[in-house]
């Protein structure tokens, strides 16, 4: 074990007031079962599970409902035993702020298991032990809901396992609680997670905010050659993933490549420790942690089923779940407000902040921009945010992808930052959605154009196909017997050669 | 306005308050030149903020913007503050009216306003009233005994109401920066005039704590993370380096880097001039250039050009050249090699 003090300090970021110890003076706190469980059948990137119960089934609790379809999508299990009451579109936590299709179940109060069945992974292939956790329903905790198995399973050779344990938003301290609570089963996943990538090494970077949670993981990892811990500067955003790598590596991962292109990982803590409970304990992802914080009388963190409604947990920390108020899910810097305090939790769900109003209004006059370059100065990608905003709100799209609109990660130190109040983010988002609703546009019409062009040359060839043929039978009745057979064996060939092209034509028109 | 979207927290200075705080970073500056010369700069200043306010308040007016919004953004003053600090104390106060309109409704609206302008609108302003008033605009007072008494307020009063003519050219002397250029051309060397001339001496003395003080404001702004280092670093690096290497060829006919640095408006011009964001370049490299060249132009035009102090011309070009610095300045984006 080693705790590694140098890292690789990125240009800007932001020491923002972390307001988090606030959610860390309780430890972790279940509340009573709900009257009912929404579960969107989305929960994560990639398609739609698709439903294996019927309304009115009784299941059992860790009992699969909808299974992953195709490789890139996540499955949904029973957060408790009790009956599927209905399959509906509902109010779900999304930026879209649309319903989409939940499942409800609900509880009979026994919270009876099905036969749970760990995996012995030291005995089976690493591949069936990766091909049972795409049906353990596991995605990326941290926020991201990437299916964690296709994390696994990758063509490149992976030396170097990064624990995300940065945490760098304010108010979110869910990966700090579940540190402090789980530690052992962080670094038994971190082992696991090793031999399931078949790296050799593991590094956990961490925010040195976070001094309870480091003392108790080095505590773990003393006599453990394989796993050491990098504390990184609270830095916002240090725990954003090519941010962190490079704080800890000092490699900065190339714009549109992959970490595992570089032979390293990431997975943040929460994963991890779902993937120890899916192994050794036979538990799909039913559960996470989550920060209840704002203005609740006592902020805290809580061990919730997926599909508790949000407003129980709002209650049972001291706020007021009303439609009036404003809640964030995430963190304030990179969050969003939710439709309504009527949701349920999912995957996602790492912090919902009941909102003070300052939050959501903002009373200060939005001045134009005086070029200070001071969202320069704080842009983690070196990127100038002003000339971004110049060419987003003139609608010149071309000059902003230039000045790498596109490298933006949207994590608001400029706009944080901004002495004119402008809200640059905003403007960012919507150029960049403008220009890919544009070049969608613009495929369409290629493809549209093709289409035709194919279409119009395949006209004027067969024109000249039937000229030449009818050239060739003029010719033809005055050659003799012998030039005949020759001509014919020709003509049979090409024909055979056009009917070729004309299939492979009609295929590209399809 | 209702915030919808990320980030919900923000923590900046707003442009009032890094207007402020550029103003109060002027005060001890105005403090000592007050002090020295008399209460004549404190009238320029006063009338200059008026012009500048009410100026403003027509043309946001005539332009349909909030007055108040922008008004209390601070802009305007700085901009009055720079000019009536840069225009001679004795100057009456309808240049002081000119030149602050021109820098309001010119140099400041006319290309746009707040955030718009292309040229440092006080530079502007004063390179209009140095070429079309240059026989007012390059008579400097002599530092007076005692500057508060009755009767230097009431001759500062005259001065500023009725021109100099009404009271004699009695209180004027060159400049040491216009002085020594003057010398310098009639065949004398460094050595004898600065030594020859006791008037000088006071002035240079006085002139340089009110550099020192300025400076004292510029290290304020700097450790309040209000201006970068880039600009003032470079600038007086920069002049120190190119007027030690002349001195250093011909000790005789350049004067010294502390002559440079403490004379003119070189600290004006480091800490509050250059650093202008607006008119500025906005890349931490564009900042090294630009203030390189300006510190280069400025020592060319005072020692080589026809005007004894070259601050303003010198900005007014490089504010030309900032789209291009900007351009060919950009940092390496993350991630991309
Ligand atoms: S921080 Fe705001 S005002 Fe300053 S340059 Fe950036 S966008 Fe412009
Ligand atoms: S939101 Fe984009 S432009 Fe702004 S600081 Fe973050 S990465 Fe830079």
């Amino acid at each position: 074990m080693n705790i590694i003090d140098t890292i690789f300090k990125f240009n800007g970021g932001i020491k923002a007031d972390t307001k988090k110890s606030v959610s860390t003076v309780r430890p972790i706190k279940k509340i009573k079962m709900p009257k009912q469980l929404i579960l969107p059948l989305r929960q994560h990137v990639g398609k739609v599970a698709k439903l294996k119960v019927n309304i009115g089934e009784k299941v059992l609790k860790g009992q699969l409902l909808a299974e992953a379809d195709g490789n890139v999508s996540a499955a949904i299990h029973a957060p408790t035993s009790g009956t599927v009451a209905s399959l509906e579109k509902q109010l779900i936590p999304h930026p879209s702020g649309l319903p989409d299709y939940c499942v409800t179940l609900i509880p009979d109060g026994k919270d009876t298991w099905v036969e749970k069945k760990p995996i012995n992974w030291k005995k089976i292939d690493r591949k069936e032990t990766i091909k049972k956790i795409s049906e353990s329903g596991i995605v990326g905790l941290g926020g991201a809901t990437f299916p964690t198995h296709l994390k696994l399973n990758n063509n490149n050779e992976v030396k170097t396992l990064i624990v995300n344990a940065a945490e760098c938003e304010p108010y979110i301290t869910c990966d700090d609680m579940l540190m402090r609570e789980k530690s052992a089963e962080l670094i038994e996943g971190i082992r696991l997670a090793l031999h399931l990538l078949g790296a050799q090494n593991a590094i956990i970077g961490i925010e040195d905010n976070k001094p309870e949670a480091i003392e108790k993981l080095a505590l773990l990892i003393k006599n453990d050659a394989n796993i050491s811990i990098k504390i990184v500067p609270t830095i916002y955003p240090s725990g954003d993933a090519k941010r962190l790598i490079y704080l800890i590596t000092g490699i900065q991962i190339a714009k549109g490549k992959r970490s595992t292109e570089y032979g390293m990982q990431m997975f943040n803590v929460a994963t991890i420790i779902a993937l120890y409970k899916f192994i050794h304990c036979g538990e799909p992802s039913i559960t996470r942690i989550i920060t209840i914080t704002g203005k609740v009388r006592t902020p805290n963190n809580y061990e919730v089923l997926f599909g508790t409604p949000l407003s129980d947990l709002i209650i049972d920390a001291g706020g007021k779940a009303s439609q009036n108020g404003s809640f964030i899910m995430g963190g304030p810097m990179m969050g969003y407000k939710l439709p309504s305090v009527n949701v349920p939790v999912t995957k996602a769900m790492n912090c919902v902040i009941d909102a003070e109003p300052e939050m959501i209004e903002n009373n200060n006059p939005v001045l134009p921009c005086i070029r200070c370059a001071k969202c320069a100065e704080a842009c983690p990608v070196n990127l100038q945010p002003q000339e971004l905003f110049w060419f987003s709100q003139s609608n010149q799209f071309e000059k902003a992808e230039n000045y790498n609109l596109f490298d933006c990660i949207e994590c608001g130190c400029c706009s944080y930052v901004c002495p004119s109040n402008i809200p640059l983010v905003q403007y960012y988002r919507y150029a960049k959605s403008e220009i890919i609703s544009d070049r969608y546009a613009k495929e369409e019409a290629d493809i549209a154009r093709e289409r035709n062009d194919f279409r119009l040359e395949r006209l004027q060839r067969e024109k000249e196909e039937r000229a030449k043929k009818i050239a060739e039978r003029k010719a033809n009745t005055s050659s003799d017997e012998k030039s005949k057979v020759i001509d014919e064996k020709r003509k049979a060939i090409t024909e055979a050669l056009e009917r070729v092209k004309q299939e492979g034509v009609s295929e590209k028109n399809d | 306005m209702i915030n919808q979207q990320s980030p919900f927290i923000q923590k900046a200075a707003s442009v009032t308050n890094i207007m402020l705080m550029v103003i109060l970073a002027l005060v001890p500056g105005l403090i000592f030149y007050v002090y020295f010369f008399g209460v004549g700069v404190l009238l320029n200043v006063f009338v200059a903020s008026l012009t500048a306010l009410i100026a403003e308040y027509f043309v946001l007016k005539m332009r349909k913007l909030p007055p108040k919004v922008y008004l209390s953004d601070g802009s305007a003053l700085v901009a009055a503050w720079l000019l009536a600090l840069s225009i001679p104390s004795i100057a009456p106060w309808w240049i002081i009216v000119v030149g602050t309109l021109f820098t309001i409704v010119i140099a400041k609206h006319f290309y746009g306003g707040l955030g718009s302008n292309i040229f440092n609108p006080a530079m502007i302003g004063y390179a209009v009233l140095l070429i079309s008033f240059p026989a007012i605009m390059t008579k400097w007072p002599s530092p007076i005994e005692n500057s508060l008494s009755i009767e230097s307020i009431r001759q500062a009063l005259q001065v500023f109401f009725y021109g100099l003519t009404q009271v004699g050219d009695g209180l004027t002397s060159a400049t040491p920066l216009d002085y020594i250029k003057t010398e310098l051309l009639q065949g004398q060397i460094l050595p004898d005039i600065t030594i020859r001339n006791v008037g000088l001496a006071t002035i240079l003395t006085s002139n340089q704590i009110i550099s020192l003080a300025y400076l004292l404001g510029g290290i304020v702004l700097l450790h309040k993370k209000i201006i970068s280092w880039h600009l003032p670093i470079t600038y007086l690096l920069s002049l120190s380096f190119i007027s030690g290497l002349f001195h250093l060829i011909d000790p005789n006919n350049y004067s010294t880097i502390s002559f440079h640095l403490l004379n003119g408006g070189t600290m004006l011009c480091a800490f509050f001039i250059i650093t202008d964001p607006v008119s500025g370049p906005t890349t931490p490299k564009g900042k090294i250039w630009f203030a390189f060249m300006v510190a280069i132009l400025v020592y060319v035009i005072r020692v080589f050009g026809g005007y004894p102090e070259g601050i303003a011309f010198a900005v007014i070009f490089m504010n030309i050249c900032v789209p291009l610095i900007d351009n060919l300045t950009q940092p390496k984006v993350f991630g991309h090699g």
